[in-house]
This record gives C-alpha cells, sequence and structure tokens, in this order.
C-alpha cells in the first residue's frame, strides 16, 4: 500500500514531522529527487524531492512529493526529525545540487571532493569523469564531533587513527576516522563513495533488461536478489505477475542468496577475529552453492539470471539433488561452525553488549533487515507484506533483544536455517508449467520461432532494440534483500529506458549509524561490529 | 686450492647461477597485498580458501601493508576516488614488485563507462597481468599468479621495471 502526496518546498517539515510523531510513519527509506530538464517528461519545475516513509506497521508507505523552484534555495533538513536523513540529504545534494537548510554537513558523500558539478542532473554527461588527486583529511567533520563533546586534541591527548579505506577489516572500502583516548573511541567520523560507480546514472541510458546486470554488481554477495528485486519492481509496474514456477524459482534462489550472503558475512566477521577455521567452514560450503549456480546461470558470483517478465531458461534436470547436497552440506557447515562458537567464551565476551542499538535508535537510523531485527523490531517485508507466497510457508522471524554485535551475528545464524526450511518447502511445492509469462511485448520469443518466422524476428528485434516498454509512472518497489529492505524507485517515462532508477541501499544507513555506535567502545570491538553490520559498498555506493 | 678433496663435500654444494637463485626465491614466495574493492575480491577470498588454495603456488601470506608485499592484486573497480590511494600504496611497495589487474573493471573499467570509474588502473600503475572475467573464476587468479612466476623468469633481476611508465597521477 502506497500513497503518494504532492506538498509545498515550506510546509514539508511540519507535514514529514506530523507524518512521523502523529501518524506513526517511523521509518524513513529513502530521500531523492528527480530531475526534469528532457522534455519528454514536462512538469512546472525543474527538480521534485522524493521522501519515501514507512509506517510502524511495516505495510503501508507514504511518498511525498515537494516540487523545487530553486535547488539553491532548497528545504529544510529534516535530520532532526530522522537522524537517517543525514547521509541521505547529503546524497541529494551530492548528485543533484540541491541545498537543504540547517543541515550540519551538508557536503558530498558519493563523489570525490574535488569533483564539479552534479552528475544525476539530465545536463551532466555521462563519460565525463574528472581525475581526483588529494584525499580529505576528514578534520572538518572530526572537529565539530570533538567540540560537542568538550574534548580537545592536546588537552585531552587524543589520538587520530584511520581506518582504510584499504583496510583489511573494513570490507571493501570504507574509510573510518576514530578519535583515541587510548583504546577507546570518543569519536568516529565515516567517509564511503570509493565504490560509487554510477549506477543509476547508468541506469538511464540502458533498457530495462540491460540493467540487470548492472543489480547483480550492487550486493555482490547475493546478486540473484537484487536481479529478482529489480525484476519484481519493474514487473509491479508493468502490472504482471509470474507463473507459479517462475515464483517458486525466485523463491528458492532468493533464499540460497540469503543464506550465501550470511555465509560470507559470518565468515569474514569471524575471520577478523581470528577464528579463521570458522572461515573454511563457513566458506567451503558457499563454493557447493556457487557451484549449483554456475551449473545453473553459467556464473558463481554475477549470475544475471532474471529477465523482466521471468528468467533466461528453466531448472536443469536433477538440480533438486545438486540443491538438496548443498544444503545438507551449509547445514553441516553451520553445525561446525556454532559448535565451536556457541559456548566460546572468547567469542560471547567480545561480542554481547557491544555497541547495542535499541528499536528506537535503530528505527531513527534507517536499519531494515536482520541488523533491525536484531534490535528486537520484528520487521520482514516476508511476514508485514508477503509476496511471492511467502505467507504460505511455514517459517519463523528471527528476532534478536539487544541489538548489540552478538545479535546481529546469531539472526543471521538463525536466519539461515530458516531459509533452509523455506527452500526445502519450495522444493516440494515446485509446480510444472511456464516459467515465464506469455506477453510478446516482454519476454523474448523462442529462437525457433526468431529463425523460423519473420513475425518472431522482428519480436526479437523490437526487445532488443527498443527494450521492454514500460508504462509512465513512478513506482517504488520493495524487497526483503539479505540486509534488508532493497527498494527501488523507478520513474518511467514510457519508453524502454527509465527515466530514472534510485535504489534504497540497506547498508547505506547501516554505515550511516556505525561510526555514532562504535562510540566509546574499543578499536578491535568496531571492527566486529562493522563485520556485524554487513556493509558490502558495492549496494552502499553503488 | 686443492681440489683433490671436493668430492668429499658430496652434494653438499650446488653449483649455480645468481640469477637462478634469485628466481627460485621470488616465484615461490610471492606476497600479495590484495587491493579489493568489490564482487572481485569475494572471488579472490574463496581463491585464498581451502578449495582453490592459493598457497599451492607460495602467495598465501596476503600482507596488508604495502611494505611486506611484492605482487599487488587489483581486485575490483578503481572509481576515481580511490585513484590517489591506488597509487600511494604502490608507490609504497619496495622492488621488485609486480600488478595483477584481476577483472573487467580493474583492466578497463569494465561497463562502468561512467564519470565515477577509472578506465582501467594502468592509467594509474603499470599492470603486468590482465585477467579477464567479471568477475573471473578463481582458477583464472590463479593462472594470474602463475604468469607473474614465468615472466619473473625472463626479466633482468636486479634492475627497476617499468621506469618509463607515465602515471596520469604524476604531477599533480
Amino acid at each position: 500500500m502506497s500513497e503518494t502526496q504532492h506538498i509545498n518546498a515550506s510546509e514539508l517539515f511540519g507535514v514529514i514531522f506530523q507524518a512521523k510523531e502523529q501518524e506513526g510513519f517511523s521509518l524513513l527509506l529513502d530521500i531523492t529527487a528527480i530531475d526534469n530538464l528532457d522534455k519528454s517528461h514536462p512538469t512546472s519545475t525543474r527538480f521534485e524531492l522524493v521522501y519515501i516513509l514507512r509506517h510502524e506497521d511495516f505495510k503501508t508507505l507514504k511518498i511525498f512529493k515537494v516540487s523545487l523552484a530553486d535547488p539553491l534555495e532548497g528545504v529544510e533538513s529534516i535530520t532532526s526529525i530522522y537522524t537517517s536523513a543525514e547521509w541521505a540529504e547529503r546524497e541529494v545534494y551530492d548528485q543533484y545540487g540541491i541545498h537543504f537548510k540547517h543541515h550540519n554537513t551538508l557536503k558530498r558523500i558519493l563523489n570525490h571532493n574535488e569533483f564539479e558539478g552534479h552528475p544525476l542532473r539530465k545536463d551532466y554527461i555521462i563519460t565525463q569523469g574528472q581525475y581526483c588527486t588529494t584525499s580529505q583529511d576528514l578534520m572538518d567533520e572530526m572537529q565539530p564531533l570533538l567540540e560537542a563533546r568538550c574534548l580537545d586534541m592536546k588537552e585531552d591527548d587524543l589520538m587520530i587513527v584511520n581506518l582504510g579505506p584499504s583496510h583489511p577489516a573494513s570490507h571493501g572500502t570504507i574509510r573510518t576516522l576514530a578519535a583515541l583516548d587510548g583504546e577507546t573511541i570518543v569519536a568516529a567520523a565515516a567517509e564511503i563513495g570509493y565504490l560509487h560507480r554510477g549506477f543509476e546514472k547508468s541506469c538511464e541510458n540502458h533498457n530495462y533488461n540491460q540493467i540487470i546486470p548492472y543489480t547483480d554488481r550492487l550486493n555482490y554477495c547475493s546478486a540473484l536478489m537484487n536481479n529478482i528485486a529489480f525484476s519484481k519492481t519493474v514487473e509491479e509496474m508493468l502490472e504482471i505477475t509470474l507463473p507459479d514456477r517462475g515464483i517458486f524459482i525466485r523463491v528458492i534462489l532468493s533464499e540460497l542468496s540469503r543464506v550465501i550472503d550470511h555465509l560470507v558475512c559470518l565468515a569474514a566477521g569471524l575471520l577478523d577475529m581470528g577464528g579463521q577455521t570458522n572461515y573454511w567452514y563457513l566458506f567451503n560450503p558457499r563454493n557447493n552453492a556457487y557451484d549449483f549456480l554456475s551449473k545453473l546461470t553459467g556464473a558463481r558470483l554475477t549470475n544475471s539470471y532474471m529477465r523482466i517478465g521471468g528468467m533466461t531458461h528453466d531448472l536443469y534436470e536433477g538440480w533438486q539433488d545438486d540443491l538438496t547436497d548443498v544444503l545438507a552440506k551449509i547445514d553441516q557447515g553451520i553445525t561446525d561452525s556454532l559448535k565451536m562458537i556457541t559456548h566460546n567464551r572468547i567469542y560471547n565476551d567480545r561480542i554481547q553488549n557491544v555497541s547495542p542499538v535499541s528499536a528506537d535508535e535503530a528505527l531513527q537510523y534507517g536499519f531494515t533487515g536482520p541488523n533491525l531485527r536484531a534490535s528486537g523490531v520484528a520487521y520482514d517485508l516476508r511476514f508485514s507484506d508477503p509476496y511471492y507466497y511467502y505467507d504460505t510457508f511455514d517459517f519463523q522471524m528471527v528476532v534478536g533483544s539487544v541489538g548489540d554485535t552478538y545479535d546481529r551475528m546469531m539472526v543471521r545464524f538463525d536466519e539461515m536455517h530458516e531459509s533452509m526450511k523455506i527452500i526445502k518447502q519450495a522444493m516440494e511445492q515446485i509446480p510444472d508449467g511456464a516459467i515465464n509469462v506469455s506477453d510478446k511485448r516482454i519476454v523474448m520469443p523462442s529462437k525457433d520461432d526468431v529463425y523460423g518466422g519473420i513475425e518472431g524476428m522482428m519480436n526479437q528485434f523490437k526487445l532488443v532494440i527498443d527494450g521492454v516498454k514500460v508504462p509512465k509512472g513512478e513506482h517504488y518497489g520493495a524487497f526483503e534483500a539479505a540486509n534488508g529492505e532493497l527498494g527501488f524507485y523507478i520513474v518511467s517515462d514510457g519508453s524502454g529506458t527509465p527515466y530514472k532508477v534510485k535504489v534504497r541501499p540497506p547498508s547505506f544507513y547501516h554505515m550511516a549509524a556505525y561510526p555514532k555506535i562504535i562510540e566509546n567502545y574499543q578499536v578491535a570491538d568496531a571492527i566486529m561490529t562493522l563485520g556485524s553490520l554487513n556493509i558490502i559498498a558495492g549496494e552502499m555506493d553503488r | 686450492m686443492d681440489v683433490s678433496n671436493a668430492h668429499l663435500l658430496d652434494d653438499a654444494v650446488v653449483t649455480t647461477t645468481l640469477d637462478a637463485v634469485v628466481t627460485w626465491g621470488r616465484e615461490a614466495s610471492l606476497w600479495p597485498f590484495v587491493f579489493g574493492t568489490a564482487c572481485c575480491a569475494i572471488e579472490f577470498m574463496a581463491t585464498a580458501a581451502s578449495r582453490y588454495d592459493i598457497s599451492r603456488f607460495g602467495a598465501e601470506v596476503l600482507r596488508f601493508s604495502p611494505r611486506h608485499a611484492d605482487l599487488l592484486v587489483v581486485a575490483g573497480t578503481v572509481s576515481y576516488k580511490q585513484a590517489p590511494i591506488l597509487k600511494q600504496i604502490y608507490d609504497q611497495m619496495p622492488e621488485p614488485k609486480w600488478v595483477v589487474a584481476v577483472g573487467a573493471c580493474a583492466s578497463t573499467g569494465g561497463f562502468y563507462d561512467n564519470y565515477t570509474t577509472l578506465q582501467g588502473i594502468d592509467e594509474i600503475v603499470p599492470v603486468d597481468v590482465y585477467v579477464a572475467g567479471c568477475p573471473p573464476r578463481p582458477e583464472a587468479i590463479l593462472d594470474a599468479v602463475i604468469s607473474i612466476q614465468k615472466q619473473l623468469k625472463e626479466e633482468p633481476k636486479f634492475t627497476l621495471r617499468h621506469q618509463e611508465f607515465k602515471s596520469k597521477l604524476d604531477n599533480v
């Protein structure tokens, strides 16, 4: 359920304040903008801001749209209502050059500090790269943090430590600057954008099916899920539903991806902690899962198996045996790993009560997925707004209590069991039949038709050249991905290429909270906390 | 010198050339620095894990300090924002050093032909081996290690390599 409401820039703050405090829209999902410069998409003002909120029933969505006359004048910042707006507004400023009044640190976030212009504006040429020569020292962010805590570098004998962006425990390309008092972090700032690969701009010059390989590389630990989430959103705009067999294949592969994603997170997290054996136990069954996926899709990691309206081909003969074997191996790996850590004092003492996030804070930060559930908030789209027959499967939502690093890791361990339960049920229930919708405007004709007749050949030609034409409109589609709510906000002008695509990446919001939650803990704890949040840079920076 | 007693040493003495000894040492102990940024880094993790086991080729001592490493493995997309960091790490590595560009992005920018992505790391650092794939399979990464081992046999042992290389970030 979603409702779009147009409001004036001047009343924005009040309306959003009321939506949160009185109507119960406790989760700010995303903020983005639309540049209406292209004449095919005429409106009264060039820029529009889009605010996407989710109700605390975790089902209802509300989208506020604000027309913006002057990007330099901008709108009032809503960071005092939602903490998660801090980075979201910075991103809109960086990508579109829209100003937010009374925002404390309105500076670039994805692009580098020497970058000129705003790349998601329609008049920015996509290939216009700009070399970066220096790094920021981040003291512009650190200094106010220290002042707010009445600390002084010299007087309090603090030390600045820079972790990343190239650091073994930074899981990719994340930079954290920490001010230390002894071993304790007293203030921290994070810098992201090192893996900003222009996903959203690239979407604007590719057709819908061409975007699927790009979605693979958002969260590359569970690529298939991104494929499915994107296809599902476009299919919702086309108002089509897959045949049951197609849906079941998607469920099986989604849940397998969730397991793989959690395996990588836990294997790497435990490795950071020194538990190297766990890394072998958890990583090797993942290779078995990749063997299955490469047999099915031709690729280990970046599968691109989905298409708008279905998928490239059906499951191969004998897939059940392979998948059953994979599940048994994963189960064995998890059991072996848990044997070593469940009653292990080093494991428990090191991560229990480290960086706890309360339920309220987690919502403020915009947490979703396992990280939010670890804090005790029972939010899972598969339960609150079920799609793909999730309401018919017998599985449970895993919820933590404290929201500390321990909970975040253990929720993932238990979720893998639940996902495997779903896979087993889906394997039993999967029906025969078609996997794709039967609509020539959406799905490619069979090769026999293409080579056997002019109609089939033209059909293929039109689909390749023009792409799938999506009706004019705007839509936000949400999906319970391995890391949380993965959303796509798509604006279509009726052609085969999206006018705009915005990803709502769960990791972006988890990372925004990271410098805050590691405060008052030690550097060694911060490494574990980062591992437990499972930040995937491809998805965070896009 | 009296050589009549040389037979007493038996095979305790091996005669060889200095070059051969150096090559032997280098090829079996490449220490990689993994500049892992994206999807390819996940495949590198698989390469290092037990199934593919990079230690079979003597390259399992992953170092996360450039001062300890002689093989720079750039696994993943390098953005313009990341480029100065890559260059700094390369410059910090002691000679002799080799560079592997793992995957399409590191080699050419891949399908990220846009405002964010460096169109190949060879604009910034000299590359010895390119690995195709998006991401390459672990076998392909192992093949790159073997290629470096073959390559270093042919190279002069005591001269600096790539002196003529000009980096786009040299004069800034």
